[in-house]
């Protein structure tokens, strides 16, 4: 490991026993950090991972439904039933933080509509009722699995680079820092060592 | 604050988004997709994105990864095999903690 670049002086090592201390200081907190996100990272993408199965389960059911009802029905009457939505879906958006993290904090708000369907029931098959009331129900899943995927993303890379800055400061800094004081103080002793000797010369001429 | 959702995919699936509520935006191919995307994504904060449509747009999406909105999230479209899942979780899972825990019990 390199040293630092530095003159062997009494000021430069107490400058460095300083910045030792910090680096040591902040290597264990950002390993303390680093250990607790990767707890909560554990917990979120193992939910993640339920429920990515439920939802695309499913979802999957839902849009083979919905196939069935757009086969029985004629394209064009399919389009104007659907394209007339009476209700818009939204959501409220907060930030939250989890271990410093902005993550994103999504709650579905959604104007009840009366009978729940955008069309007549004349106009289409029952099969697209079905589905429709699926995905409607589906929404709330829906938004929760894309917060948690967004966080489980967000956290990864927080992760990743909080893992680089541990490295660092343990692999790199550190044993930098305590090779450089090492080297100060041989050198500082050496002198000592040194004068001493020549005094003693002095004295015994 | 309240935020929009919106779907952008290909195909039929899409229609039944757009009657329970959410904005739908047709895309049929990757081109369209990205400057649909690129347009939407200040405007709305959920935006849902067809499988199909992913795996092009992989590097285009990243730009997504930073900011906690808009929110990005891959639905399968009903057809074909839906292998996003597990590869999403699989490549978080080797970023953050460079070990298996979810499906090493499994295949």
């Amino acid at each position: 490991m390199a040293r630092l670049n530095v003159n062997p002086t009494r000021m430069e090592l107490k400058k460095l026993k300083a910045r030792l201390t910090t680096a040591v200081r902040g290597h264990k907190l950002l390993k303390d950090k680093s250990d607790e996100m990767i707890r909560r990272f554990t917990v979120i993408i193992r939910e993640n991972k339920r429920l990515r199965q439920e939802v695309e389960e499913e979802l999957f059911q839902t849009l083979k439904q919905f196939s069935v009802a757009r086969s029985v029905t004629p394209a064009y009457s399919a389009e104007t039933a659907f394209s007339m939505p009476t209700v818009a879906v939204k959501a409220e958006c907060g930030t939250k933080t989890v271990m410093g993290v902005d993550v994103p904090d999504v709650k579905l708000v959604e104007e009840k509509r009366t009978d729940g369907l955008p069309y007549a029931f004349t106009e289409i098959t029952s099969e697209a009722d079905y589905s429709v009331g699926k995905i409607s129900a589906l929404l709330p899943k829906l938004i929760e699995l894309a917060q948690t995927e967004k966080t489980v993303r967000l956290l990864a890379d927080e992760i990743e680079r909080n893992k680089r800055r541990v490295n660092a400061l343990e692999y790199v800094m550190i044993p930098q820092l305590e090779e450089t004081i090492k080297y100060i103080r041989d050198k500082l002793d050496e002198n000592e060592r040194a004068s001493i000797v020549r005094l003693m010369k002095v004295k015994n001429r | 604050m309240t935020g929009k959702m919106a779907i952008v995919g290909n195909g039929d699936s899409i229609m039944v988004f757009k009657a329970a509520g959410v904005a739908t935006f047709p895309a049929q191919d990757e081109k369209k997709a990205r400057e649909v995307l690129r347009k939407i994504a200040a405007e709305y904060k959920i935006i849902f994105l067809t499988e199909e449509l992913y795996k092009p747009l992989g590097d285009f999406l990243k730009r997504f990864d930073e900011e906690p909105y808009p929110v990005v999230l891959v639905i399968p479209s009903g057809k074909g095999q839906t292998t996003y899942g597990e590869e999403f979780l699989k490549s978080a899972m080797e970023r953050a903690l460079g070990v298996d825990i979810l499906f090493n019990g499994e295949k």
